[in-house]
């Protein structure tokens, strides 16, 4: 399967297209070398290297999980090994804990998130990142952006806006409360994601 | 002078950073596959947010009722705006009259999310709209065409929606806007440095920005759909034709059941491109609002004129 280790022939990634920057992260994606696909019914989870959650209104997205019935078989998709990465509304759908409102979860970080705890729109920016594993001068963008208060057991930070974590991940699950896939040119945030869905791809079938 | 570049976006417009543009566009890139309702009270701002808006548009009367009450409509009193930011966790946006920097200015003090700069107002200038380069909020501006489109980003628009005629519960308008402002787009392909010159002059706009337009055949910024929207499928026929979102005004709080017709409208601009899913959303949504037949419309009633 030497091949796949150029990404060319791994299976798409997923993209939940319900609502948000689905867009925008497929064009990064692609901008990697990956395949995408648009995931808005179930039949869209079948055979897929990897699944991003974007950016959006995470209210609407949950209202349209729930009504579509997407939200089981989501679920099942996000616990199953494959690689997952998340940003803004999509992090705010698998925090353990979501605060301002309270909201339900798929609870899969065990993190706590305050949605919009950075303020409105009015407070939106790029801002630098202090990280150990991402290049030194790497920002993120933040649009009224979830802030996570508090990082559970079996969490790792992988960047901090000042004293803030701002990416996480645990085991197959990546987070950001910031947005790499809306900034030009290839990302290390994405590109990370990339590396792991071809790691993954390399698996043995069964082997996650 | 700074350049945008976000994904293959890129466009240099004076007076912006790099940075302010990647965040302003950036904000309705999350709005993208949404609805925005146009709301008038906390309420229904909760039904709103309940049935999947991802933003609201916080206004004193709905386009329906401006028409029907007259008068020069102005943007809404900060009372009742900031009572729907108290309200909801989603985006507030809000109206100010074109031209009226100081509602703006208003605006950009109670931290409202994003600023429309609206035709369903009545004009405070005839001459100048607002120079949105020097806010930090983001500005959304209604277009007919591609030249009105190009005006607004060049002033600072960091998305655009085709305007439709509001109020009207008349999907027509939209529809020709969009066409429009697509055909016209399409039209400049192929053509030669001194043509898109003329392009350019023709539209009141700088070369850099027409010739950007050619070449990636699409707009620099989002492009959403607004104006007699009053079903799941005539939202979802504004998705076909090219919109990235659809604003709903009047359509929602002037039918008879708001928070099922709210909920279908959500469904049916995620769901666009299915048929069979439409079909399901559709059924049984009670009375959709009383529409007007826009060739019947006295020019004067017409909002979609309005602007320079």
């Amino acid at each position: 399967m030497a091949s796949e280790a150029e990404g060319g022939d791994t299976l798409p990634v997923g993209v939940l297209a319900l609502q948000g920057d689905f867009v925008d992260h497929e064009a990064a994606l692609q901008r990697h070398g990956l395949r995408t696909r648009q995931v808005r019914t179930v039949a869209d989870l079948d055979a897929l290297g990897g699944l991003v959650l974007p950016g959006g209104e995470s209210t609407t997205m949950l209202k349209l999980l729930e009504v579509d019935g997407l939200w089981e078989p989501l679920g099942a998709v996000l616990r199953s090994g494959l690689p997952v990465f998340a940003t803004c509304a999509g992090m705010i759908l698998l925090a353990e804990q979501v605060e301002n409102p309270v909201q339900r979860s798929y609870a899969l970080l065990p993190i706590t998130v305050v949605r919009n705890g950075y303020g409105r729109q009015f407070h939106s920016g790029t801002f630098a990142l202090n990280s150990a594993v991402l290049p030194a001068g790497t920002s993120g963008t933040f649009i009224r952006a979830p802030r996570i208060t508090r990082v559970g057991m079996g969490c790792d930070v992988l960047a901090a806006r000042g004293d803030d974590p701002v990416l996480v991940q645990k085991g197959p699950i990546m987070a950001a409360c910031f947005h790499p896939e809306l900034q030009p040119g290839p990302n290390p945030v994405v590109a990370r994601f990339v590396a792991a869905v071809r790691k993954h791809a390399m698996l043995p079938v069964g082997g996650a | 002078m700074s350049s945008l570049q976000t994904k293959d976006r890129s466009v240099s417009i004076p007076g912006f950073t790099a940075e302010e543009l990647v965040s302003k566009i950036g904000f309705f890139e999350q709005l993208k596959g949404g609805v925005i309702m146009d709301v008038i009270d906390p309420e229904q701002a909760r039904i709103a947010e309940d049935a999947g808006a991802c933003a609201v548009m916080a206004l004193e009367r709905v386009p329906a009722d401006i028409r029907k009450h007259g008068g020069v409509a102005r943007a809404s009193d900060p009372d009742m705006i900031a009572s729907i930011q108290r309200t909801v966790s989603i985006p507030v946006m809000a109206k100010v009259r074109i031209g009226h920097f100081v509602e703006a200015q208003m605006l950009e003090s109670m931290e409202v999310d994003c600023i429309d700069e609206s035709e369903v107002l009545t004009p405070a200038d005839d001459e100048f709209q607002i120079d949105k380069r020097s806010f930090k909020t983001p500005f959304v501006c209604g277009c007919r065409d591609l030249g009105e489109a190009l005006r607004r980003i060049h002033e600072g628009a960091s998305m655009i929606r085709t305007k439709g005629e509001a109020g009207t519960g008349n999907v027509v308008e939209a529809v020709r806007h969009m066409r429009t402002l697509l055909s016209q787009i399409r039209g400049l392909r192929g053509m030669d440095a001194l043509q898109l010159e003329k392009k350019a002059v023709e539209m009141r706009v700088p070369f850099d920005l027409v010739a950007w337009v050619a070449e990636r055949q699409k707009l620099p910024v989002p492009n959403f759909s607004a104006g007699g929207v009053a079903t799941p499928a005539d939202a979802a026929l504004m998705m076909q034709l090219g919109a990235e979102t659809v604003f709903v005004g009047s359509g929602i709080f002037k039918s008879g059941d708001p928070s099922q017709r709210a909920k279908a409208m959500v469904r049916a601009v995620a769901h666009f491109n299915e048929p069979k899913i439409l079909v399901e959303i559709s059924r049984g949504l009670g009375e959709a609002m009383v529409g007007i037949d826009i060739n019947l419309m006295p020019a004067h009633e017409r909002m979609a004129g309005r602007g320079v």
